[in-house]
């Protein structure tokens, strides 16, 4: 069965072109870019052209750019950063619809002694920004907010964000892996201090990652031991994983204009379809400004495992908040947050789109997936009467 | 994605048994909306009102709550209200060729709302609760302190489940119940649960048997080792292994917390007496180092 892969915020797949730029780097140009011979030194030559072309798509000087194995380690380099840098500060300000990557890390700081303030949302997933301003203070080290949603695509407002923290003197980082590659990102024109990236969501490998820090932001490691990076983060480098992530960020960068008109047109027709089509559905961040790609629905009445097994019999990927997918036992915190009544956040499928989306996927997913909702509520003790008065 | 076996997929894809039955004799609702899965279930009597003649369910849920109700529903029919109460959990897991143990109180749902529906139609006061709005005690048939707020569990329940199923560890507890698998502030009370269940489990007289062949001590001793003694030491982080049997000579190896415990003389010696108590008199427990 081929798939319609429809989960693109969960990883990509490798641009091809990508591959083959990274292909020659294992078996045949295995050299260590530290080396001091001419085999090493057309790696490390390599290296730099690929650092060059990360800071070119976030308008970054690539001497701004840390290489590092992932998200996650990102996230955690910044904010463990910012605590060394200030000993004496001790409060980290999040928010409440964070990536496990920076919201189990602040939440691990509490039980270390630091204040933690998780700034919430509205329904529609929108920051409160009055909420941070009365947080920041001059105990505040770090500010860690993403800069779009995984769950629902809702973009917060990180440079008002920063500016806020910026005026208590903290430190401003965001975690930005979902919204490289899909929205414009200019951090000559920013004031954010820090910015992780994560190379598989933009159709680079899985095992690569990004730390931006602005030139002059105070920086501690995290990895520590050889030079690499400057002595920003130790261990030698994944050098075809940065070959393959510098292709697709120059990649990305051509494809942003078509991200903005072509995949939004498709997702867009794909939720206006589904919405026209099913009754009791919402769209979770709907009101808010979202990523081009991402649309969150949520299916009154049903439960969202079943309705992903029963896509996936159409060969349809995509993913959901609900408690039996999240491997607590819980909806999503991200839903929960949002205040999504618990009448639908187990109900709540995310479709993601890339440039590769077709239109007759999209034609696939819109012919499937009413007999789905319909046939689940068919077999729901809930609801019934609501839906009988909808139809 | 979770490893449901082919039957689970089956009952998930084709479910039978979907719908209700407007004249039912017996009615079982339990679980709830906000608690994510939910299952009514309806049977019919025949004319003496003993066997079960028919037998539908709706359910809100994930694919195994779905595949379970369908079993359920396949499993109960043409039996007697005797009969169908003597189905387990573990009888509707088994039936679908097992269920990923995160999911097992899919199957714990199932046989709750065959429970209630019976007990009802038998005149017991069972609460009503409203589980499209409410999220209150999720298996009303069990009063008694409510454990786990998040999932509406109350102690009667889980230390049912518990003993029915043997559960050792509060992880298991969560997987078979959904207690403790939002906020998580009942696990240490869902722990002392577990402890007084094991207690009471092992305070349970039992009586020795008469003459033993060989083949039965071995069977005896290693059941009284599973069921008894095991899941005492589980309870403190400990565990032994049975390494060997020669006649009313037991050779135990301790692991984890009990290995190198400067108290394990003693723990061979309980030990040791649990087995002459449960099997024979001369038995007589080792320590070895393996």
């Amino acid at each position: 069965m081929k798939e319609i892969y429809l989960d693109n915020n969960a990883t990509t797949k490798v641009d091809e072109a990508v591959f083959e730029e990274m292909r020659p780097y294992f078996c045949e140009l295995y050299g260590n870019p530290s080396s001091m011979h001419f085999f090493g030194g057309q790696v490390q030559s390599k290296v730099n052209e690929a650092r060059a072309r990360v800071a070119e798509l976030l308008g970054a000087s690539p001497d701004e750019i840390i290489f590092t194995a992932c998200g996650t380690e990102s996230d955690n380099s910044a904010i463990r950063s910012a605590l060394e840098v200030f000993p004496d500060r001790r409060h980290v300000i999040t928010s409440r619809v964070e990536h496990p990557a920076v919201l189990t890390q602040c939440r691990n700081l509490r039980q270390k002694g630091y204040r933690v303030t998780e700034i919430g949302v509205d329904g529609a997933g929108r920051l409160d920004l009055e909420e941070l301003r009365s947080a920041v203070d001059t105990d505040t080290a770090i500010v860690s907010l993403m800069w779009a949603n995984n769950e629902t695509g809702v973009i917060f407002p990180v440079e008002e964000a920063a500016a806020i923290a910026q005026a208590k003197g903290a430190l401003f980082h965001s975690d930005a892996v979902q919204a490289i590659g899909k929205i414009p990102i200019n951090m000559a024109a920013s004031r954010i201090d820090m910015l992780s990236l994560s190379g598989h969501k933009l159709h680079a490998p899985k095992g690569i990652g990004v730390l931006y820090v602005r030139r002059g932001t105070p920086f501690r490691p995290f990895l520590v031991g050889g030079h690499q990076e400057k002595s920003r983060r130790a261990g030698t480098e994944n050098a075809a994983a940065i070959i393959a992530l510098g292709k697709a960020c120059q990649l990305a960068g051509e494809h942003m204009e078509a991200e903005n008109t072509v995949v939004k047109a498709m997702r867009d027709r794909l939720q206006d379809a589904l919405m026209a089509a099913i009754p009791h559905a919402r769209i979770n961040g709907g009101g808010a400004e979202r990523l081009p790609n991402t649309t969150s629905i949520a299916f009154e009445f049903v439960e969202g495992e079943a309705i992903l097994l029963l896509l996936s019999e159409f060969g349809i990927c995509a993913s959901s908040g609900s408690a039996c997918t999240s491997g607590s036992l819980e909806p999503s915190h991200v839903l929960r947050a949002m205040g999504v009544p618990f009448t639908c956040a187990h109900g709540s499928i995310r479709f993601s789109l890339s440039r590769y989306t077709t239109d007759a996927e999209i034609d696939t997913v819109i012919r499937e997936m009413p007999p789905i909702i319909d046939r689940l509520r068919q077999m729901s003790p809930f609801g019934r009467e609501h839906i009988k008065g909808a139809a | 994605m979770w490893d449901y076996t082919p039957i689970v997929k089956d009952h998930f894809l084709n479910p039978r048994n979907v719908g209700d039955i407007p004249d039912a004799d017996a009615v079982g609702e339990v679980g709830s909306l906000a608690c994510g899965d939910a299952l009514k279930l309806y049977l019919k009597l025949d004319e003496n009102k003993d066997k079960i003649v028919d037998a539908k369910f709706q359910t809100f849920g994930c694919a195994s709550a779905i595949a379970s109700s369908s079993a359920l529903t396949e499993m109960v029919k043409g039996k007697t209200l005797d009969e169908a109460l003597a189905v387990s959990n573990q009888d509707i897991a088994d039936f679908l060729g097992g269920l990923p143990e995160e999911k097992m109180h899919c199957s714990v749902m199932g046989q709750e709302a065959l429970e209630v529906a019976i007990f009802k139609y038998r005149g017991m006061e069972i609460p009503d609760h409203d589980s499209e709005h409410d999220h209150g005690p999720a298996y009303p048939d069990y009063e008694g302190e409510l454990i786990c707020k998040c999932f509406g569990i109350t102690d009667a329940f889980l230390k049912k489940v518990i003993e029915t199923n043997g559960l050792t560890t509060a992880e298991q507890v969560t997987n078979f119940t959904k207690a403790g698998g939002a906020c998580g502030g009942c696990i240490p009370k869902i722990k002392e649960l577990i402890a007084q269940v094991l207690g009471e489990v092992a305070a349970k007289p039992r009586v020795r048997p008469e003459k033993l062949s060989n083949m039965k001590k071995m069977q005896l001793i290693q059941e009284v080792l599973e069921r008894d003694i095991r899941p005492l030491l589980w309870a403190d982080g400990g565990d032994l292994e049975l390494i060997d049997i020669d006649g009313a000579r037991v050779q135990v190896a301790f692991r984890k917390a009990c290995a190198g415990c400067a108290s394990s003389g003693n723990t061979a010696r309980m030990v040791e007496a649990k087995l002459r108590d449960l099997v024979a008199e001369d038995i007589v427990v080792e320590e070895v180092s393996q």
